[in-house]
């Protein structure tokens, strides 16, 4: 690559994450970032470390633990102009402030008729993986795609951390960005942006022809490696990224299994009212005659996750799970 | 934290004379702001000017809402549609002391906040019809009025639910350096909620220019204060926040204008969050569906005694001024804007079903 391209550099999720709040506040004096522990502490997994030093107390704002306050007033610095950025620490504790969430953020647009939109920001992490037990394990992000007046994302890869927040900011409507704690740690080569991050699309992130694989966040390095490995079988899978989790890109999911004839959707969350049920319905509703086999899930065992490794792993989505329900439905 | 701060309403006597019986009864450690409730006396035209706005403003709400109840007995108006009648000196005294560019959170008992801020009577009754030409374009209805043009964020029905929003206005404001107050009213119930203490905290802790303006009506829908609140003085507790704390007469406009000013002034030269508590009682029962089962008639008919609007006027006559005269104008004044309230109410459009799915998100916003 010769002197002056733009280069691709080698880089990790977190850093991915904090250079997007970084740009985000260099850009707009209307952005600030708070949350508990996201200054003194430079994050409780990282991402703002550094920031405090560089924007200040005003603006790199640590909280009380009052989850439902600092997120209202988050709602309240966004109906007043402000570009709020909120952390939570995790999906468990964002249940503190669901409330705040659910009546105000994502109503209020609606109730007033139009004349209150709220373009705030919560950042949150969500997934199992790290031996922390049930309450900090769990992926409640697909209640939160249960609600109209938000929009709900989930970033996967590199590219997507570094530059799915410009876009949630743009956004005039509240995003929820969940980024799966097991990501954090992800490192890459991060390639220079083709194009913004499209908040509408889900992602092909690999094309195939014999069978889509459907997932999104945390689940999708799994997911690759399961194509990996199908593909060493012969069977050549479609990956799809959903991306974004509200609104469901129906029309990727419907012209991949149009291509396909066969669907695994794999989720982390529990089967049971899980965002996989959502896609497995629609599938059912738009591609039925597409279908050459019964849609497949992959999901976490029913139960509140455990701490002991063997038990934990056991209760999430695997590789070889996803390998063995694509194998069910080709073979 | 200067002990000074946190106790400001120590300053007062924990028995002041002031205090009236039912007071008494449903707060036994009242702290009340000696000079909050001492009246002014107007020495001048422009004073007794001023009390016929306040007569005024808290007529039209009261015969606003006298004429809800009609509309609803009659299946006009539908829904929850929570009264306000008995309160009216709480909206008015306090919304004297704010300014166009300040902002106003409120409850679903709002109709009175929401006609002292100067939304017309036109625009809520349409609200109340489920009207397009209503506040909030007939999505709200009683609980949920808004109007952003006057900074009045609504309208919510969870009972603390408004003091977080609350919070965060008033922080945009201290962040940008506005000098702008944010007013958050909310009930006694709200003391209750987990949101209003981590509020409380948060808006000390933050400096933050908000008004917090509890409206002490000694009943969370049908559990009396005595019954849902262990310490009932919410001056003191409050106070222990680390915030000016004060408790005044809430059915004495003037008393509750005179705080509010106070306040706002303070909370303006950047002394941060102040707390009121308005002692006052709703004479009629939680919603239009409480059979108000849970009170003592002689009760509500003692508080009936301190009716604020009889009250000012009572005090205007004291004073030599023409009350009675007044008052007739501002009848037939009042008595006709809502009558065309509610006629164009009735005649205004209903929205098309084809546009439910506006303002879900703004990308809905124009889908027709």
């Amino acid at each position: 690559m010769g002197a002056g391209q733009p280069q691709e550099q080698k880089t990790t999720y977190r850093e991915a994450m904090r250079e997007a709040l970084r740009e985000a506040m260099r850009s707009d004096d209307r952005v600030f970032l708070m949350g508990e522990d996201v200054g003194r502490y430079g994050g409780c997994f990282g991402v703002s470390l550094g920031l405090l030093e560089e924007f200040g107390p005003e603006r790199v704002r640590d909280t009380p633990l009052s989850e439902s306050a600092f997120v209202g007033a988050g709602i309240g610095a966004a109906l007043a102009g402000m570009r709020p950025v909120v952390e939570i620490m995790t999906v468990n504790f964002s249940l503190l402030a669901l409330d705040q969430i659910l009546n105000n953020a994502a109503t209020l647009l609606h109730m007033s008729g139009g004349q209150l939109p709220v373009p705030l920001v919560i950042r949150m992490t969500t997934g199992a993986g790290r031996q922390l037990a049930a309450q900090h394990s769990h992926s409640l992000e697909g209640w939160y795609a249960h609600i109209p007046g938000i929009r709900v994302v989930a970033p996967a890869t590199l590219e997507d951390a570094r530059h799915m927040l410009a876009p949630a900011l743009a956004d005039p409507d509240p995003v929820l960005i969940f980024e799966h704690g097991s990501l954090y740690n992800a490192s890459g080569e991060l390639a220079p942006p083709a194009a913004p991050v499209d908040l509408d699309h889900a992602a092909i992130r690999r094309p195939g022809t014999d069978i889509s694989l459907i997932t999104y966040g945390g689940s999708l390095p799994k997911t690759l490696a399961a194509a990996d490995e199908l593909a060493a079988d012969g069977i050549d899978a479609e990956v799809i990224d959903l991306r974004t989790l509200r609104p469901l890109d129906d029309a990727t999911i419907t012209a991949s299994v149009a291509r396909t004839h066969r669907a695994v959707i794999i989720d982390e969350a529990w089967r049971t009212g899980s965002l996989a049920a959502e896609v497995s319905a629609r599938i059912a509703e738009r591609s039925f005659y597409e279908l050459d086999a019964p849609v497949e899930r992959v999901c976490s065992a029913e139960v509140p996750i455990p701490y002991a490794r063997q038990l934990e792993e056991a209760a999430l989505p695997q590789t070889s799970d996803i390998v063995a329900a694509a194998h069910r439905a080709v073979d | 934290m200067s002990p000074a701060r946190g106790t400001r309403t120590g300053k007062t006597s924990p028995t002041s004379k002031s205090a009236k019986k039912p007071e008494k009864k449903a707060t036994k450690k009242a702290v009340v702001n000696k000079q909050s409730t001492k009246t002014r006396r107007p020495t001048d035209r422009s004073a007794t000017g001023h009390r016929v706005d306040l007569l005024e403003a808290m007529l039209r709400i009261r015969r606003f809402e006298e004429r809800c109840v009609e509309l609803y007995s009659a299946a006009e108006i539908r829904g929850f549609v929570h009264l306000y009648i008995g309160e009216e000196a709480v909206a008015v005294g306090v919304n004297e002391a704010l300014n166009p560019e300040d902002a106003v959170v409120s409850t679903y008992r709002e109709h009175g906040h929401a006609l002292a801020r100067g939304i017309p009577a036109e625009a809520v009754m349409a609200e109340m019809y489920g009207r397009t030409t209503g506040c909030s374009g007939g999505r709200g209805g009683s609980m949920h009025l808004f109007d952003a043009s006057r900074r009045f964020y609504g309208g919510n029905a969870i009972v603390a639910g408004g003091l977080p929003l609350a919070a965060g206005l008033a922080l945009a404001d201290r962040m940008r350096a506005h000098p702008r107050v944010t007013c958050c009213f909310f009930g006694d119930g709200a003391f209750a909620e987990g949101e209003f203490h981590e509020t409380a905290n948060l808006a000390a802790l933050w400096n933050l220019p908000l008004l917090l303006v509890c409206e002490n009506n000694l009943y969370a829908m049908g559990t009396g204060i005595e019954r849902h609140e262990a310490q009932t003085d919410l001056a003191m507790r409050t106070a222990s926040y680390g915030m000016v704390a004060w408790a005044v007469d809430g059915m004495d406009v003037e008393a509750v204008e005179q705080a509010a000013r106070r306040a706002c002034e303070a909370i303006r030269a950047g002394a941060g969050p102040h707390f009121l508590e308005l002692r006052t009682y709703r004479f009629r029962a939680h919603s239009m569906y409480d059979p108000d089962r849970y009170r003592d008639k002689a009760e509500i008919e003692r508080w009936k005694g301190r009716d604020p609007i009889t009250r000012l006027m009572d005090r205007m006559r004291e004073d030599g001024e023409p009350a009675d005269k007044e008052l007739a104008a501002i009848e037939r004044r009042v008595t006709n804007e809502i009558a065309h309230a509610v006629t164009a109410a009735e005649e205004a459009p209903e929205e098309p079903v084809a546009d439910l799915l506006r303002h879900v998100t703004s990308a809905s916003a124009e889908v027709s």
